[in-house]
Order: C-alpha cells, then sequence, then structure tokens
C-alpha cells in the first residue's frame, strides 16, 4: 500500500496484482467459519485497491504454484513456507501480467523492505528475486530502494530517486508514520501472516496428507480441507475431517459426494468426512470417534448414519468414544 | 435494473468461496464488450462485499444484489 502510494506521488500510473495460492488465510477461512457473530471480512486486497484509487487484477495461481510448495528450489523457512521461491515466482508473473500489449507496464514494484523478513526480505535474497524473477533492474522496492543500487526507473529518470526511502529492519515504525503522512488511518495487520504454510498445524496436516498418500502431491480441494475441521487420523490408511461449527459444517456438506461421510443421527452433532478407504471395523471406529463429538457424548448407545459417496446409506449403532479413548497422537496437525 | 433488452452473459460461481467468484467475474468480463449485462451467481457471502468492491476499481457498475438465503446474485454492467 504505501509503495504503490510513493510511486503514485510521482505521478506513475500504479496497478495492483493479488495472487490466489490456495493457501491464503483471508478470504475461505473467513468465508467458511460460522459468520453469525461478525461482521462480514473485507478482503484486503480490494479494500488497499480503492483507498489508492488503483485497478487491482486478482490472479489464480493455485495449479502453478504447486511446483513453488513441491519443489523450492530454496527451501522452505521454518514450516512448508517457501517464502524465497514465492516470492520470485510472484514477481515474475507480475512482470509477465505487466508486459502483456493491453497493459504494457514498465517495471514492477514491491512494499519489500530489506531485514523485514527473515526468509525472503534480506539484503542477500534482494538480487536474487530480481534476477530469478526475470525482472531484473526492472524491479523497484520504494520503500528501501535507497540501501540498494539503482534501478531502471530510478536512473532513467522514470522516479526520482531523493523522494524514495531507505527503511530496513523488523521495526515497522518508519512505514506506520509514513502511513500518517499519507492519512492512511487503517491498513492490514502488518505482521499478520497471511499463507498456511507459514503456520505449524497447517504444515504439519500437509505433511501427514503427503505421508498417507505415499507422495508429495495435492489438489486445490485438499488444501481446502486441510484449513478446516478437526483431522483425526486412527489408522495409517484414513482420517476423520470432522467440522467444529455451522460454518464448517455446511462447507463440509459441500464434498459429501466425494467422501464417505458420517453423521450423528438421533443427537446435534457434526458433519465428518472420512478421507481414505474403510472396511467394517474401520466404519465403527470412525462412527464412534464422530460420537464422541456429538451432544449424545455421553450416552450408552447412540445411532451414526453412513453414507457413501454413490449415497447408499446404512445406520449403525455405537458407543461414543471416551475422551481417554482418542489417542492423542491421532490429532493430525498438533 | 437491466435493460431487459440486452444480452446477458451469467457466471456461476455458486459453491466458490472468495476470491474465486471475483476471479471468475473478472476473467469473464475480460471477454466482453463494454455494456453487456452479466449476472453472476454464487454463494460465498464474502462476494456481496468483494465484487461490488472489485467493480468499483475497475469502473464497470453494479445493477442489482440480491440474496435470498445462501443463494446470491448479482447484476453488473460491464
Amino acid at each position: 500500500m504505501l509503495a504503490a502510494r510513493v510511486v503514485q506521488d510521482q505521478g506513475i500510473h500504479v496497478e495492483g496484482v493479488n495472487f490466489f495460492t490456495g493457501f491464503c488465510v483471508e478470504g475461505h477461512t473467513h468465508a467458511i467459519r460460522d459468520r453469525k457473530h461478525e461482521k462480514p471480512k473485507r478482503n484486503n486486497a480490494l479494500w488497499v485497491a480503492e483507498q489508492l484509487g488503483i485497478k487491482l487484477h486478482i490472479i489464480d495461481i493455485s495449479e502453478d504454484y504447486k511446483d513453488i510448495v513441491l519443489h523450492p528450489r530454496h527451501g522452505y523457512g521454518q514450516n512448508l513456507n517457501p517464502c524465497l521461491d514465492c516470492k520470485i515466482f510472484m514477481v515474475g508473473q507480475t512482470l509477465k501480467l505487466g508486459l502483456m500489449d493491453d497493459l504494457d507496464f514498465d517495471f514492477v514494484l514491491t512494499g519489500e523492505v530489506i531485514g523485514q523478513r527473515p526468509k525472503s526480505q534480506r539484503r542477500e535474497t534482494m538480487p536474487i528475486i530480481a534476477k530469478e524473477s526475470g525482472a531484473n533492474d526492472r524491479l523497484l522496492r520504494p520503500l528501501c530502494a535507497l540501501n540498494l543500487p539503482p534501478t531502471l526507473p530510478e536512473r532513467e529518470g522514470w522516479v526520482d530517486r531523493e523522494q524514495l526511502f531507505g527503511f530496513h529492519g523488523r521495526n515497522r515504525k518508519p512505514q506506520m508514520e509514513l502511513a500518517k503522512k499519507f492519512g492512511f488511518r487503517d491498513y492490514a495487520q502488518p505482521a499478520g501472516g497471511c499463507c498456511f504454510l507459514t503456520d505449524e498445524t497447517y504444515s504439519n496436516k500437509l505433511r501427514d496428507l503427503w505421508g498417507a498418500r505415499g507422495s508429495r502431491d495435492y489438489q486445490l480441494d485438499d488444501i481446502m480441507l486441510l484449513k478446516i475441521g478437526r483431522h483425526i487420523r486412527p489408522r495409517p490408511h484414513f482420517k476423520l475431517i470432522i467440522g467444529r461449527e455451522e460454518g464448517e459444517n455446511r462447507f463440509l456438506e459441500g464434498y459429501r459426494n466425494q467422501f464417505t461421510h458420517l453423521a450423528v443421527t438421533n443427537y446435534p452433532g457434526p458433519l465428518a468426512l472420512i478421507d481414505g478407504n474403510v472396511t467394517g471395523t474401520d466404519t465403527e471406529l470412525a462412527a464412534r470417534i464422530v460420537a464422541r463429538y456429538s451432544q449424545g457424548r455421553s450416552v450408552d448407545k447412540l445411532w451414526v448414519t453412513v453414507t457413501s459417496v454413490t449415497g447408499v446409506s446404512q445406520d449403525i449403532e455405537v458407543t461414543p468414544f471416551a475422551p481417554y479413548e482418542l489417542e492423542p497422537s491421532w490429532h493430525v496437525g498438533s | 435494473m437491466s435493460d431487459p433488452s440486452q444480452e446477458v452473459m451469467t457466471v456461476d460461481a455458486r459453491g466458490l468461496l472468495c476470491p474465486l467468484p471475483v476471479i471468475r467475474t473478472q476473467e469473464t468480463i475480460k471477454q466482453l464488450p463494454p455494456g453487456t449485462i452479466l449476472k453472476v451467481l454464487a454463494t460465498d457471502p464474502g462476494s456481496l462485499e468483494d465484487i461490488p468492491a472489485w467493480c468499483r476499481v475497475h469502473g464497470h457498475t453494479v445493477l442489482e444484489t440480491r440474496r435470498e438465503r445462501d443463494n446470491i446474485l448479482l447484476v453488473l454492467r460491464v
């Protein structure tokens, strides 16, 4: 937001690019969770574009992004976050978009600040991003430009270097002061994570998925479902995805034709999907676990309806799991 | 309200969560001439905020928004 505004203030036409990777925290998760108690969340990228008065291109890169997640050339951060490869990819995609005939832009700018992020925003990584994205010296970082060699837009005089900044480090006070100067009273949480891959629990769930399937791959639905519900793997060959509240149950309903699903018949309770193949004893085990999360958890017996992907249902009577029967190691992600 | 004599295109984004309805709308509008009326069907309530916001920054007009239970309809003019 700040970087765009700094350049806009020099009379330069700026448009925004926002990428959908499938791992975005905002948007999906806010939409899925029960919304009864909270007002709708704004899309921050669109909100920023409106504040700046610029167009915003939202690009779905979820398919191409797989290669970044599965084979990061520069490795992962603390979890499964391939931050440096991600940044290289996004700058490259922005460049490609900007060079298209109908847009015809001259350079790419980002809000990066040297030292702000341990993995991707370091002095050593700045030239790597510029080079490997293909942007080279058409990549301008207005907020820390004075700490870097002049780029093409600066050398050509398209941008006045004197009016750029030399911010560095994790301290965001200078940015906040600049925001104040511009009259921005509201902005996205500065240190808020926006990618599930930086989350330890989520990364563990993704590793579990790869381990259970015997291959490092995923589909968009897989990574969406990792954001939702309790994931419990009582046996290596199947796991349960159990809705934690009404919004999640509603979201899981959309997957009933892809997964065997269970719901307690005679007590209020969650919807649960089975990811994997189950046989008779597995089905009973799954039903007992799901019953544990229903309002009938304390009764001796209750009924659970198990429905296959073809829509064939069977009702089975089970005893809900007692708390001590649910092994902590079955909880995926923790 | 939209002019009933104009050709109306439809984007069916039901079952998709934001930002995908916005992306589907954006990709469709890219192919359409100015003045076209576009109906967007969605189920994610975020669409009611995000699609009008996207239209505002790109200069398209929202003619109508309607929500009936989980079904959302937006009518846009490109």
